[in-house]
């Protein structure tokens, strides 16, 4: 069992507010471990200093795959293995290949992206969520901050930071 | 502060504010099935049982049940599997192509019509299957798959095998485009649920989704680049099922227009499948604020203009068999329209050029009974054009003297019946126990396009004024 840990948990009525409450606080000094909310906001990522995600290319190296694999398996089936005259035409002729060529290139590009999304982000059946406060799923904006990264600031003094910064509530949390 | 637009018309109306979306979409997951509900549950499953015995009888005497004969060895299943196939294009549609165009009202429409294409594409791809007479070989018939037959691979030059890797591709990943789409809600109804039971199953499906910034953001990514993978999926698809007429040398079948006309087509009876399915959804379920007329009417408009394409297109075949100057190709469109068949060539003439240019006229597409019945009418109609295309161009080719008609017996009749019931079986389930609206994407269009501006709270309006844009 992991070791519990303090938060300070700012909620948030607005995007707007939570947007520039995520700057005022950054502006202030104070780590923001994580911020939680319903819809994606846009732009929110930015504000955290997120890099941009690296998903795309990951869907194109899988889709790259799917291409090789499924012209390989093909050359090797029609050409190689068992090669066969089929209406006059070549034993591997590339057009014919096409549609099956696509459908593999699409079904491993976007299976790849998808199961490497969810490995990176911790999603899993029956996978925990560590929920700060229910409402982050439903009209609430939280953000989160991981007490003992910022040590050297008062409680107090990172309330009222949050506070300054639009959240409606405060609260503190061990999780 | 109000910051609606007064040039557009709102996506979402009554007022709603964020919580209320949550509300509204929840209250049927968390409430107890209405009687209403299991009765519709009750008929759907009677029909799926009738069904079940045609399905059965089918396997445990083979495919000589069916009406089919010598010359006809397509009729009610391929027509089937197309019309089924087609209706799913819609839902895939409206989540992916819609989604690279911006167009924010998908968002109260995708979540349904994605539910509907993976039924719809269940359904469609029992027919190939069935139709193979023996579906326990079928793995090693229809995927590369090494086998005791020496080393015979499928045959990749055939655009049967083409439509195996379409079909199962386009299930796949819609399947999963409609899966991701439906964690944040289920995290949503799992933060809300009361019971051991709901915890314990919405919470494995959630996946312990949390709606972190991280996992928004890389949500964004997937979504966006699965929906530039599904774009040319749909379009792909329907082209290689029409290549399994195309690629053919029957009269009627031969023809190069097949592939765009096939996917206009679907797209045609997918948004009046569609229309079918949300008008009782809204209805059912009270969410007339989320589909509201504003939806109805652009779905009608797209009607019009994929209607207009496939009118277009019989009038472009019935051209190049004339202007080709092949008696073969002359016969054909000549014996669909005054042939045995004329009846289901006017059917589809009918209910497909016809009764979609009704939908220009405003009083009729924004009258949700007239689009109702047009929308089923349409269905007919693109029924009936399968119809056409695989038996009249088969019941008649080069050689008079094996010209033959088609009859369905009763096991055609309820092997169709049977993927309706489990259609609406699938789609009654799914309309009980899953969020039928896209609560997270309402949520976040509902800023820029409710009926009012959903700012909270009295405190806090001076930061959202320092904040939020002045209108112009």
């Amino acid at each position: 069992m992991m070791k519990k840990k303090n938060y300070l948990i700012g909620v948030f009525n607005d995007e707007d507010i939570l947007l520039t409450g995520v700057k005022h606080v950054r502006d202030a000094g104070v780590k923001i471990h994580e911020c939680y909310t319903p819809y994606p906001v846009h732009g929110l990522g930015h504000a955290l200093g997120y890099k941009r995600s690296r998903l795309p290319i990951a869907a194109f190296m899988f889709g790259m795959l799917g291409t090789s694999l499924a012209l390989l398996m093909q050359y090797y089936m029609m050409g190689i293995d068992w090669p066969m005259i089929i209406g006059g035409k070549n034993y591997t002729s590339l057009p014919t290949f096409f549609p099956v060529t696509f459908e593999l290139t699409v079904l491993l590009s976007a299976f790849g992206m998808v199961i490497t999304f969810l490995v990176i982000s911790d999603l899993r059946p029956y996978g925990k969520a560590k929920v700060f406060d229910l409402r982050a799923t439903d009209d609430k904006h939280i953000m989160a901050i991981d007490l003992s990264k910022n040590a050297s600031t008062q409680i107090a003094e990172l309330k009222k930071i949050l506070q300054d910064s639009g959240a409606a509530e405060v609260n503190e949390k061990s999780m | 502060m109000e910051i609606t637009s007064s040039v557009r018309k709102p996506l979402v109306t009554g007022g709603k504010t964020i919580h209320d979306v949550t509300e509204d979409v929840c209250r049927h997951v968390e409430s107890k099935p209405t009687v209403s509900w299991l009765l519709a549950l009750a008929v759907s499953l009677g029909v799926l049982a009738i069904g079940a015995y045609a399905l059965v009888m089918t396997l445990w005497e083979g495919i000589g049940m069916w009406g089919l004969n010598k010359t006809i060895g397509w009729a009610w299943d391929i027509t089937n599997f197309v019309w089924w196939v087609g209706i799913g294009h819609a839902g895939t549609l409206i989540s992916a192509v819609l989604l690279l165009f911006r167009q924010k009202w998908r968002t109260s429409i995708n979540r349904a019509a994605e539910a509907m294409t993976i039924f719809a594409v269940i359904c469609a791809a029992m027919f190939p299957v069935i139709h193979m007479g023996r579906p326990w070989l079928g793995f090693y018939w229809a995927l590369p798959l090494p086998n005791t037959f020496g080393s015979l691979w499928v045959n990749f030059n055939s655009p049967l095998l083409w439509d195996v890797f379409a079909i199962s591709t386009y299930f796949s990943v819609s399947l999963v485009f409609w899966y991701i789409g439906l964690v944040p809600d289920f995290a949503t109804i799992r933060d809300r649920a009361k019971g051991i039971v709901s915890k314990t199953v919405y919470g494995a499906l959630s996946l312990g989704w949390t709606g972190s910034a991280k996992a928004w953001e890389r949500y964004e990514a997937v979504s966006l680049i699965l929906a530039g993978l599904a774009t040319p999926l749909v379009l792909s698809v329907h082209t290689i099922v029409s290549f399994d007429f195309a690629t053919s040398v029957i009269p009627g079948w031969h023809t190069t227009i097949f592939p765009p006309y096939f996917v206009a087509g679907a797209i045609f009876s997918g948004f009046a499948m569609v229309l079918t399915l949300m008008l009782i959804t809204r209805k059912v379920y009270k969410l007339e604020d989320y589909i509201t007329i504003n939806h109805i009417e652009l779905m009608n408009i797209i009607i019009i203009v994929t209607g207009s394409i496939v009118g277009v297109a019989y009038l472009t075949e019935l051209f190049m068999a004339w202007y080709s100057g092949v008696e073969y190709e002359q016969y054909a469109f000549l014996n669909r329209a005054t042939g045995p068949y004329w009846w289901a060539y006017w059917t589809m003439m009918t209910c497909n050029v016809i009764s979609p240019q009704l939908f220009w006229f405003k009083k009729i597409r924004t009258n949700i009974v007239a689009t109702f019945i047009l929308s089923i009418v349409v269905n007919i109609g693109m029924w009936f054009e399968r119809f056409v295309i695989i038996v009249t161009s088969l019941h008649r080719d080069y050689l008079p003297s094996s010209w033959a008609m088609f009859t369905p017996t009763m096991y055609d009749v309820g092997i169709y019946l049977f993927t309706f019931g489990l259609f609406f079986t699938l789609f009654f389930l799914f309309a009980k126990f899953f969020p039928v609206i896209n609560m997270a994407e309402v949520k976040s269009i509902l800023r820029s396009s409710s009926e009012r501006s959903v700012t909270h709270g009295a405190s806090h309006t001076e930061a959202s004024q320092k904040t939020t844009p002045k209108e112009a």
